[in-house]
């Protein structure tokens, strides 16, 4: 057999249910696959021996006739996920060598359905970034590269943030698919920058169990992989109720690969006028194509207003700083991660947590501590919650008149380079999640899928945002654009290291 | 609120320029009775070796989310009911923000603008004839923090988190207190409401309710002075000292001319006196917010009905029941109640026999027995069957109220039934005439001298009466021998 690392997640499980394959082979490939890209800093934590013993075990299964659902398929985990034994950082220093005694309930999900982890991903440091620049281990680098004439530009690309790692190995053919999470566009837009197939489900689809919070009213996890049908495959496996977490939502998991390739034959598509803010002419082409796309799949276009969703960025940089800068309180080298001898408590406490936060981090804990403090919470976090509201009834009435999704570009733009923006000022930086943050504060699945490559040769994503709970009708609109967009074509492996 | 209302003279204190009103709220934190913790699975129970009862959530790994116990949430409901107050069908849980070794979390998870339990009240019966109502403000849940242990090394603190997540209630009250007795009368109503319902146990030793105490004073009539918090007093006793002292220290300080400032203060009750914790410029800013982990926590109606429906009755209908079905003055009823496991034990004793009878008897024998040995009356060695056979015994004349005193001591030594030890002691009363006769007559013939003054001196009856109960070993009939003896002697 050739490559099995160029197979889809769903060509794989056939592959390894028909025999034509072994889960032993198909993780002996992704193993060496990882060991050659590691410029791409993609893996913070490999765990081969782990991954081929779990293997073998599929294997066991598959000759048993016992396969499950994911059966032997090799997958990569954010580093945000807690991996019973394995050292989990949320790519900063200030978990030092933590290693969780338990399993987040997602990943445990997966595990149970047969999948086997080959390591841990990389992130924006508490995934808080948009370029994978936040990490405390190196930014990671996209398998993409700018066209220049005939050939490439040396400049490294960033993967998106902050699900990088995610994105970045998906893209480079180091997993099926990974792990991600979204807070504010952290699935979406690192799909978007690598030609991958990214879902935020509805907030309560998945556990928050287990995973470590940035701002718990908007984290979700996700898949990040090569198509649609994988995305679903995953999710599928992901989803469901979690007693652990009381806004995990008891209802059922539909197999959403069934609604691939379903028909979209009279789908009410919803345009929002004010999402055409300026991307520039090659997103709003792209939008436009999309919007054709799904029309000519026999879809009905219909334009609707979302009024709100100009205060959504705002609003959002003050509730998500919020809410973590009272999840990170809990890093203050009392019980477990790094701590920096003081002179006394409050000392220890404000060294530690200097060395052991990055710069972003450290910025977006005050932002949260400022806005939430005696004598401005009302100007800042209460109005910002009133914004939330009404942005959530924007869609509420879109979709109560009829409109069964929203379609519009992912990212303002294709992926840039390292260093090239946020340096002097962050908010161009958060403006990489002006599409995609509107879809958290409501609380909406959304999906990112790749429409075309940019004229510097880099990918494009289109966003589909659903109804609550709707996402099995995301996968079919999705599947839709993804066969009516120009086939992706993922990177050669030019980061390969000589062994 | 109050300040239309004149005050009562009898609570003022006085001071070199006239009477001061002392104005007392209070902040109670009530441990919740259940087996687990607030928001964790981890035992709530007391003790335990350091840190033995904690969850993955109480230490605060990453990636933990609480998860309400219900049990708790039941409690919360059943004292609000308790309370007589509001029972908010939606309450929010908040977190309070903060830095401590002993906070994992570093936010409190409390309920803030939201509270599980609005407005109520407590009747408090302050003396036997003084009843006030206190108003409560609120109640509601949050968690307790871990300890932080200094001792145990000189460069080094170390961390118990078996507290940490275990449920408390936080009961507020208005600021309707006027006095330190009226203070200790509300923290003894509270504990026996908590206890009859069971949400707490009311241990003050174990720290299963503590009280942080506000404290102002104003001359009668006045607006509300400037109020100082004293935090965390742990018993009834030291409540009464702590409201006594720091009115008395602001008194003196607004006398000399001063100004109180607001702050939050301990009580020693080694040294009798307040001092400075923080000042409210030192005050933290807690941040709080609405914790995003929590949905708002809400049931119906039908829920509290529920609760309601198996509530026990309450101290105050239990006393109202004693006084109407058994005539017990009010505040002999009162302390009866006080207790559940009291008044059970009076309900079971009383039991087909002359109730006040028996209520002195529980109050004065029991209860002052019970003290002298600092025994709860579930150990007493006396039994509520025993304590119904000694007040049979004596209502129906076989013994008399002294040899019923004699026996209650028997039974608390030795145990036993009653009627038994009458029985084979020869304790049993002698009516028989003829035998007390005998005894008189040999008295007279003996004492002639006497019999002389008697006639002239009737209250020398006394001495022939005690004379004969001598003769007869303390078991003739009182009454018998004081008839017989006045018509022998003629007086």
């Amino acid at each position: 057999m050739s490559d099995p690392t160029h197979l889809s997640l769903a060509e794989a499980r056939d592959a390894l249910v028909a025999k034509k394959l072994s889960a032993t082979e198909l993780t002996k490939a992704h193993i060496e696959a990882i060991e050659k890209a590691r410029a791409l800093n993609a893996f913070l934590t490999e765990t081969p021996e782990l991954a081929l013993e779990a293997a073998r075990d599929s294997d066991a299964r598959i000759a048993r006739g016992e396969a499950r659902p994911l059966e032997g398929l090799p997958l990569g985990i954010k580093d945000l996920y807690c991996t019973k034994g394995v050292r989990t950082t949320a790519a900063s220093r200030i978990l030092d060598d933590f290693t969780p005694t338990y399993e987040s309930t997602v990943s445990a999900n997966l595990w149970r359905d047969g999948a086997l982890m080959l390591g841990k991903l990389n992130l924006d440091e508490f995934a808080m970034g948009s370029s994978n620049e936040t990490s405390a281990f190196g930014p990671v680098v996209s398998p993409w590269r700018r066209k220049k004439g005939d050939g490439f530009d040396d400049a490294k690309i960033v993967p998106g943030g902050s699900s990088g790692g995610s994105s970045a190995a998906v893209a480079a053919r180091l997993a099926l698919g990974a792990t991600a999470t979204d807070t504010g566009g952290s699935i979406r837009q690192p799909a978007a920058f690598t030609g991958t197939v990214g879902i935020k489900p509805t907030y309560g689809r998945c556990s928050r169990w287990g995973i470590v919070a940035f701002a718990s009213s908007l984290d979700q996890a996700g898949p990040i992989t090569r198509t649609v049908r994988d995305a679903a495959i995953m999710l599928r496996s992901m989803a469901g109720h979690d007693p652990k977490d009381t806004t995990s939502v008891d209802a059922p998991v539909p197999d959403y690969e069934a609604a691939i390739g379903a028909s979209v034959k009279g789908r009410r598509i919803g345009i929002p006028k004010e999402y055409r803010i300026g991307g520039g002419a090659e997103i709003d082409a792209l939008w436009d194509q999309g919007v054709a796309w799904l029309r000519d799949a026999g879809a009905e276009i219909v334009e609707i207003s979302l009024p709100h969703t100009r205060f959504a960025l705002p609003a959002y940089y003050i509730i998500a700083p919020a809410e973590a800068s009272s999840n990170l309180a809990r890093y203050d080298g009392v019980r477990y991660g790094l701590r920096e001898k003081g002179r006394d408590i409050a000392d220890m406490y404000e060294k530690t947590r200097a060395k052991g936060f990055g710069a972003e981090v450290r910025r977006r804990v005050m932002i949260g501590a400022y806005v939430l403090s005696h004598g401005y919470y009302d100007a800042y976090y209460v109005r910002a919650q009133k914004i939330r509201s009404l942005i959530k009834r924007d869609f509420d009435e879109a979709f109560a008149a009829g409109v069964d999704a929203v379609l519009t570009p992912a990212t303002p733009s294709t992926a840039f380079a390292q260093g090239e923006k946020g340096a002097a000022d962050p908010v161009e930086m958060y403006l990489n999640d002006i599409f995609t943050v509107t879809v958290n504060m409501a609380g909406l699945p959304g999906i990112a899928v790749p429409g075309g490559l940019g004229a510097d040769g880099l990918p494009l994503g289109l966003q589909l945002i659903g109804r609550p709970f709707d996402e099995a009708t995301l996968f079919s609109l999705a599947a839709a654009l993804e066969s009516a967009a120009p086939k992706i074509e993922f990177p050669q492996p030019w980061w390969t290291e000589a062994k | 609120m109050t300040a239309a209302v004149s005050p009562n003279p009898a609570k003022l204190i006085k001071g070199a320029t006239g009477d001061w009103e002392v104005v007392v709220g209070m902040e109670i934190h009530a441990q919740v009775t259940s087996k687990a913790k607030l928001f964790s699975g981890a035992s709530a129970e007391y003790g335990g070796e350091p840190n033995d009862h904690v969850s993955l959530v109480d230490a605060a790994m990453p990636g933990m989310l609480p998860v309400i116990n219900e049990e708790c949430v039941k409690q919360a409901i059943r004292t609000g009911l308790g309370l007589q107050a509001q029972i908010n069908l939606r309450s929010v849980f908040d977190r309070k923000n903060y830095f401590y070794p002993d906070l994992p979390q570093g936010y409190q998870i409390s309920q803030y603008k939201h509270p599980i339990v609005g407005e109520g009240e407590v009747i408090v019966d302050v003396t036997p004839t003084e009843r006030i109502t206190v108003g409560i403000e609120r109640l509601h849940l949050e968690q307790d923090a871990g300890k932080s242990i200094h001792d145990l090394s000189a460069t080094e603190s170390h961390v118990d988190l078996n507290r940490s997540g275990v449920a408390l209630m936080e009961i507020v009250s208005k600021p309707d207190i006027r006095s330190a007795e009226e203070a200790r009368a509300y923290v003894s109503k509270l504990r026996t409401i908590l206890r009859y319902i069971g949400s707490c146990d009311g241990n003050m030793e174990q720290g299963s309710l503590r009280a942080d105490v506000n404290v102002s004073v104003r001359k009668p009539g006045a607006p509300f002075g400037t109020r100082c918090e004293i935090k965390n007093v742990n018993s009834i006793r030291f409540i009464g000292q702590a409201v006594e002292v720091e009115a008395r220290r602001q008194i003196g300080i607004l006398e000399d001319g001063g100004v109180i400032a607001q702050e939050t203060r301990l009580f020693d009750p080694g040294k009798g006196e307040t001092r400075s914790m923080r000042s409210k410029e030192e005050a933290h800013d807690y941040r709080y917010f609405p914790d995003p982990d929590l949905l708002p926590l809400e049931f119906d109606q039908a829920y509290v009905d529920a609760l309601k429906v198996e509530l026990p009755e309450l101290p105050d209908e239990k006393r109202a029941r004693f006084v109407a079905d058994y005539g017990l003055p009010p505040y002999d009823a009162g302390v009866l109640v006080a207790e559940r496991a009291s008044a059970d034990f009076f309900e079971e004793a009383a039991k087909g026999r002359d109730a006040k009878l028996v209520a002195n008897w529980v109050i004065n024998e029991l209860f002052g027995r019970l003290n002298k040995e600092g025994l709860d009356i579930t150990r007493s060695p006396v039994s509520a069957q025993a304590i119904g056979a000694i007040v049979d015994l004596i209502s129906t004349s076989v013994i008399s109220g002294k040899i019923g005193k004699d026996l209650f001591e028997i039974v608390w030594q030795e145990g036993g039934d009653p009627r038994e030890i009458v029985e084979t002691r020869g304790l049993k009363q002698v009516t028989d005439t003829g035998a007390i006769e005998k005894a008189i007559d040999e008295i007279i013939a003996a004492n002639p001298d006497k019999v002389a003054q008697a006639k002239a001196k009737p209250t020398m009856l006394g001495w022939f009466v005690g004379q004969v109960m001598k003769a007869t070993g303390g078991k003739a009939n009182p009454q018998a021998v004081n008839d017989l003896l006045k018509s022998r002697l003629g007086v």
